[in-house]
């Protein structure tokens, strides 16, 4: 594997060979030196054109944890600002010596766009609302250990709640839990669907309290404020009352059911109960998670050998 | 004088076929018939000889934009693709709403002497739907088709105003319809593909809507209108059934638009970001039915050259448009399924009559008509390479397609401007 730019690109054998490897990644975070030379002399460059806390800090933490260099390109100190395209930033990085670019930016596409212009790896970190892979490998593994689910999906019943036509994330994890056999429901109102569901694995509901004694993952997506100005919506109040995780709503959950968020949340909005308060609540746990699932999506794509050079004991 | 023969070919007009040599001199033809000699011999054995053709909508760039293209280096694309007239769109900076302006793109198409530049003008002033624009100075400056294009006029009551306006004077409002409030960011047509990609979607609605205000505007007001390059399959449809009511419209089809589907967009390669956008596969049916029909009077290129680092830029940021000059008879003849003489003339007759020209350009090719004449291979085949094309910019979406028909010479005024698909100036 060259690049990863999206669960598209992915066959189920493929999603489940990295969730295996992160299992040996997991290993070896949790070791007291959770460090070994798997990319040793690699150099991974952080290219953020928006903003972003843990997903940056995620792939760095990664990146250090399998000794790869790694270097954090700005958008806000950089060239760009200057008016410098994307490709001659990419390709001036490039003649720097870069062996992967992890990618986020603001337009559906660029990470595609880029591997025109560089011979390095590109791990795309989120682009516009189009695809965010490792968040979807680190939600897969996730359900994966929450549930004990290591050999498959099938007939897991997981609801994805919220803004969906403005989610790279949906549009990642629905691919995804589809590959590995879940049943997917898309819930939210009408205007925060995309316009077509022409060839998605999924079924839509606009009533979330039905399927809540039959889940098994919930997943709440964040609502943005800026969504009532398109008149996609009257109010946020009115979408915490019809789709919003409130107590009475967390209180018809299963009790194994998992409750997820890919961060960062709104309180009061998509999710009006403290996670600390859900028993099914796995919002930290992803993030614990996406540390060992971008070390696996690093090691696959730069490393060299086998797991065992990772010295995983696993 | 210098007296120029085109032997050997197959003279195709409104008249039917013929083979026939013709004579040029003084850039009228002055003789037609078998076995003609002359100063200057232009082959045309395998070839058609048809009047030269027209284009509706062509983007020149100058003023404003000459890293892209300029007047001399659209003048030449046009010539080689066998135009001898273009409409140059008034989307230029400053915009064409004023004489000054108007005469100065018409001046610069008289010094690159490769066809004639016919500016259009703005329906408002800088295009921005406000406030009218002179159309009584500007057509008195020869100005026939007014349009905004690449805006539509959003307000109804403006282009109320502007139709009613322009009544007596005998000129043609040509509409970009697209209702801006519904493509708002949009990059790509709306569908399956836009929300797989996660791109924001262009509805065929937003160019629906407008259209079928502005027929009603037709219908109120009387005065014709033309619509650009339309995109949709409803929008074939209202174009017909308000032709067989009689109302005064015409219309052009983009030959990406009968041949390229939003799929493309799937390479987020912003050589195929276009506004119109690229629609589906049963759009290209229905704008073939209507080409095939008469619906559609002509095919127009929308040619909207863009330089190269402008569209190596992610999708959202790209500008819209591509090449087209160069490729529309090949286009036409490969992806087509029409006979020659429907293929010149929806790029000849029909657009030179609609650009209000026919009295010299889309003539019968016969004695004392004007010589602006295209000569084309209808089965020569060739692949389309960007660089090897006039055009100052290289956003072709057809790089490395192999096609059917070949412009080999471009008569202008009397003047051999193409001769074996090589420019003469």
């Amino acid at each position: 594997m060259k690049h990863l730019l999206s669960i598209e690109d992915l066959s189920a054998a493929d999603i489940h060979a990295m969730l295996e490897l992160t299992d040996h990644m997991a290993e070896v975070s949790s070791r007291p030196i959770p460090k070994v030379p798997a990319l040793r002399g690699k150099n991974v460059v952080s290219l953020f054109f928006e903003d972003s806390t843990r997903t940056r800090t995620s792939f760095d933490t990664a990146a250090k944890r399998l000794s790869a260099d790694t270097m954090n390109f700005a958008v806000s100190s950089s060239s760009v600002n200057k008016g410098e395209s994307l490709r001659d930033t990419i390709e001036t990085i490039t003649a720097m010596g870069v062996d992967a670019f992890v990618v986020r930016h603001k337009s559906s596409g660029a990470p595609q766009m880029i591997t025109k212009w560089t011979n390095a790896s590109i791990v795309n970190a989120g682009d516009g609302w189009h695809q965010h892979p490792t968040q979807a490998l680190l939600d897969c593994y996730t359900i994966r250990t929450g549930l004990n689910r290591r050999d498959s999906f099938d007939g897991l019943r997981i609801a994805i709640v919220g803004d969906i036509k403005h989610s790279r994330v949906a549009r990642s994890d629905v691919q995804a839990f589809a590959k590995l056999g879940a049943h997917v429901t898309l819930v939210a109102p009408p205007t925060l669907l995309p316009p077509s569901l022409e060839g998605w694995p999924v079924e839509v509901s606009h009533d979330l309290d039905a399927l809540l004694p039959d889940l098994d993952v919930l997943y709440l997506l964040r609502v943005q404020r800026e969504r009532m100005d398109d008149a996609l919506l009257p109010s946020l109040a009115e979408y915490s009352a019809l789709y919003g995780l409130t107590h009475a709503r967390a209180a018809r959950l299963a009790p194994h059911a998992l409750v997820m968020h890919p961060g960062p949340m709104n309180r009061g909005v998509e999710i009006a109960v403290d996670p600390a308060d859900l028993p099914g609540s796995v919002i930290l746990q992803q993030v614990t998670n996406g540390v060992a699932v971008r070390m696996a999506v690093l090691f696959t794509l730069l490393g060299s050998g086998s797991v065992s050079s990772i010295g995983a004991s696993a | 004088m210098t007296r120029l023969v085109i032997s050997g070919g197959t003279i195709l007009d409104q008249t039917g076929e013929r083979v026939a040599d013709v004579a040029v001199e003084d850039g009228r033809i002055v003789e037609v018939g078998v076995g003609l000699a002359g100063d200057t011999m232009l082959d045309a054995t395998g070839c058609m000889i048809t009047s030269g053709f027209v284009d509706l909508h062509t983007h020149l760039r100058e003023p404003g934009k000459e890293e892209a293209e300029t007047i001399e280096t659209g003048s030449r694309a046009a010539a080689l693709g066998g135009f001898t007239a273009v409409v140059a769109m008034p989307n230029t900076d400053p915009a064409q709403d004023s004489v000054a302006v108007v005469q100065f793109v018409r001046e610069q198409g008289r010094r690159a002497g490769l066809c004639e530049v016919l500016p259009s003008g703005c329906i408002t002033v800088g295009r921005n739907g406000e406030q009218l624009a002179p159309y009584g100075e500007l057509s008195a400056a020869g100005v026939h088709l007014f349009t905004d294009d690449g805006n539509g006029v959003q307000d109804a009551a403006l282009m109320r105003r502007a139709l009613e306006y322009a009544k007596p004077l005998g000129i043609v409002l040509a509409q970009h319809c697209e209702v801006s409030s519904l493509t708002k960011g949009a990059v790509m047509h709306e569908g399956s593909c836009c929300s797989r990609l996660g791109l924001p979607g262009w509805p065929a609605l937003a160019e629906e809507l407008m259209l079928f205000r502005d027929i009603e505007l037709v219908r109120l007001t009387g005065v014709p209108m033309h619509f650009l390059h339309l995109s949709t399959a409803r929008s074939v449809e209202m174009v017909r059934s308000a032709k067989a009511e009689g109302l005064p419209i015409t219309a052009e089809a983009t030959p990406h638009h009968f041949t390229l589907t939003d799929e493309l967009l799937e390479s987020y390669d912003a050589v195929y970001k276009v506004n119109p956008p690229l629609r589906t596969a049963h759009d290209i049916a229905a704008l073939k039915q209507g080409l095939t029909d008469g619906t559609i009077d002509a095919i127009a290129t929308d040619h909207a050259p863009h330089a190269p680092h402008t569209k190596e830029a992610p999708l959202d940021q790209a500008p819209p448009g591509m090449l087209g000059l160069e490729t529309a008879l090949a286009l036409a003849i490969t992806e087509l399924d029409l006979p020659l003489s429907t293929v010149a003339a929806l790029l000849s007759w029909n657009p030179a009559a609609i650009a209000g020209v026919d009295d010299r350009h889309g003539r019968p090719v016969a004695v004392g008509e004007p010589a602006n004449l295209a000569v084309f291979d209808p089965r020569a085949e060739w692949t389309v390479e960007p660089a090897q094309l006039a055009s100052k910019s290289r956003n072709t979406p057809y790089a490395g397609r192999t096609l059917r028909g070949k412009v080999r010479h471009t008569v202008f005024n009397g003047t051999a401007v193409v001769v074996d698909g090589t420019a003469t100036r």
